[in-house]
């Protein structure tokens, strides 16, 4: 007897909101890359000196540059939140001899989260 | 080649991932969206950026998730690309193309960082 | 009196997807109206079908109470064992039930598994001595520490629906898969055992962990609650860190 296969079409992320939301998940790591170039080209013309500083200020201040940044803003958030709650399946901590619950770990990331982004913006603010 | 060194491509990904997770919101809050807005003008003049930026570990930091931001979008992007596209056959040039960008971007931020 | 009858001329509607391989070479859609009960599930529906109205649906099950791992089907394009998916959860509306994704379909609901028992099979599921101990030295011992390490992973039930819901077993039916490697992490992580090694040469491959993207959606619909998902990212942080001794240590091979 013939089996029948049903072979998986190019669309399947298209297909169910879970798939689209894991290719969503994935692609946020384009707009953080993107902002990573935008970074870099603020160091050089940081080092270009204080006109060439204040002009790509006034660049980024720009509404498509802003739009960017707000866009990179809710990716970089997604991609924060998914891969704090996916860390704790690779790496089970134990704590004599128990593992400590995907919760606790997921709650931890938040925290350190939270403390570094504080810590950051108090370096970078403070003046 | 790239198959034998899958483990070296994913720590990178881990680290950049992790690296992105923690700081990535909040750099592009300061830089994408209060310094051009003219929020905090004092902290982001120019003398102030610059002190702030010629500190090593400033350095070291921006250097390390920028690169590792690079490695972990090539990881995802090439397989997206040859998932999300079925692009099964073009698996081994897609990954090529994709770390041979994040390589760049790595030479290019070494470049930038070390002349600030 | 009045309210039993209506309760009793309630009705749902099953869309089931035939393949006859005789008559057809393309599967079709079969709806049947079938009366509605609360506490059926869908595999009770299933069953009132060929009892009671087409005899020749064909489709697997046995035990009826979750631990067969037989009956798991599409359910609205879900992976569910149907003997314990309510009808009571979808109705009024339809249900659309059909083999279960990415294996090729024997026969109606009845998928061909022999892929998934090659694959269970490649991993090596079972202790691995270097040297077994003579039968004098008593049975290898274990904490209920060290059992608690690979006790989830030991829970399979071989339902398969790990694998249909996973797109890229459905894109590369080369990939070893999430029960498959959830099973050799079980063994891997077992005091007991010494071949991870080995083990980790068939893994730590294109088609074994390093396919996997962690689209997660294995752990979400397994239903004994094994989480194939985070065997393979232990596995590739395994691996991964193996790799890394190997470059930083060359002579700490042993
Ligand atoms: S891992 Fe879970 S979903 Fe996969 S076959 Fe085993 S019991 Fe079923
Ligand atoms: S019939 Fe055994 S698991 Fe459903």
């Amino acid at each position: 007897m013939r089996a029948y296969s049903r072979p998986t079409e190019f669309n399947w992320w298209l297909t169910n909101r879970t798939y689209f939301f894991f290719v969503v998940r994935e692609l946020t790591s384009v707009l953080i890359a993107a902002y990573m170039v935008f970074l870099l080209v603020l160091l050089r013309r940081l080092a270009a000196g204080p006109e060439a500083y204040a002009a790509y200020l006034r660049f980024l201040g720009s509404p498509g540059m802003l739009l960017f940044h707000l866009a990179a803003l809710a990716a970089a958030l997604y991609h924060s939140i998914t891969w704090f709650r996916l860390a704790p399946m690779a790496i089970t901590l134990r704590v004599r001899g128990r593992r400590v619950p995907g919760a606790t770990v997921v709650a931890a990331n938040y925290a350190a989260w939270l403390v570094v982004s504080l810590v950051v913006a108090w370096i970078v603010l403070r003046s | 080649m790239i198959h034998r060194s899958e483990p070296f491509w994913w720590l990178l990904f881990a680290a950049g991932g992790s690296a992105a997770a923690v700081l990535a919101p909040v750099l592009i809050l300061l830089t994408g969206i209060a310094a051009p807005a003219g929020w905090f003008p004092q902290a982001f003049a120019y003398e102030h950026v610059r002190a702030l930026v010629s500190h090593p570990v400033t350095r070291l930091v921006l250097f390390g998730v920028i690169v590792l931001s690079f490695f972990h979008w090539a990881h995802r992007f090439r397989y997206t690309l040859a998932e999300g596209l079925a692009l099964k056959r073009a698996w081994l040039p897609v990954a090529v193309v994709c770390y041979a960008a994040a390589i760049a971007g790595t030479v290019s931020a070494a470049v930038v960082i070390l002349k600030l | 009196m009045m309210a039993e009858q209506t309760v009793a001329e309630r009705t749902i509607t099953l869309e089931v997807f035939r393949y006859r391989p005789e008559q057809e070479s393309e599967p079709t859609f079969q709806t049947y109206e079938i009366p509605y009960r609360e506490d059926w599930v869908v595999l009770d529906a299933l069953n009132y079908i060929k009892d009671s109205v087409d005899g020749s649906l064909t489709y697997r099950w046995s035990c009826r109470m979750g631990v067969c791992g037989s009956c798991g089907m599409m359910v609205n394009g879900v992976p569910k064992l149907t003997c314990s998916t309510f009808l009571k959860d979808y109705y009024p509306h339809p249900i659309r039930i059909e083999p279960l994704a990415n294996f090729p379909v024997a026969r109606d609901l009845a998928i061909v598994l022999d892929d998934f028992m090659a694959k269970l099979v490649h991993v090596r599921p079972w202790i691995i001595r270097r040297q077994e101990e003579p039968l004098e030295a008593g049975e290898y011992r274990q904490t209920p520490e060290e059992l608690d390490r690979y006790k989830h992973f030991s829970m399979c039930i071989n339902c398969m629906l790990c694998y249909a819901a996973c797109p890229i077993y459905g894109l590369e039916p080369e990939f070893v898969g999430p029960a498959a490697i959830a099973l050799a992490q079980r063994y891997n992580l077992d005091s007991r055992d010494q071949g991870g090694r080995e083990r980790m040469g068939i893994l730590s491959t294109h088609e074994g962990i390093w396919a996997c993207t962690l689209v997660g959606e294995c752990t979400t619909v397994c239903p004994a609650e094994v989480d194939p998902a985070g065997a393979i990212q232990q596995a590739k942080l395994a691996s991964a860190l193996g790799w890394l001794r190997r470059v930083l240590v060359p002579w700490g091979n042993k």
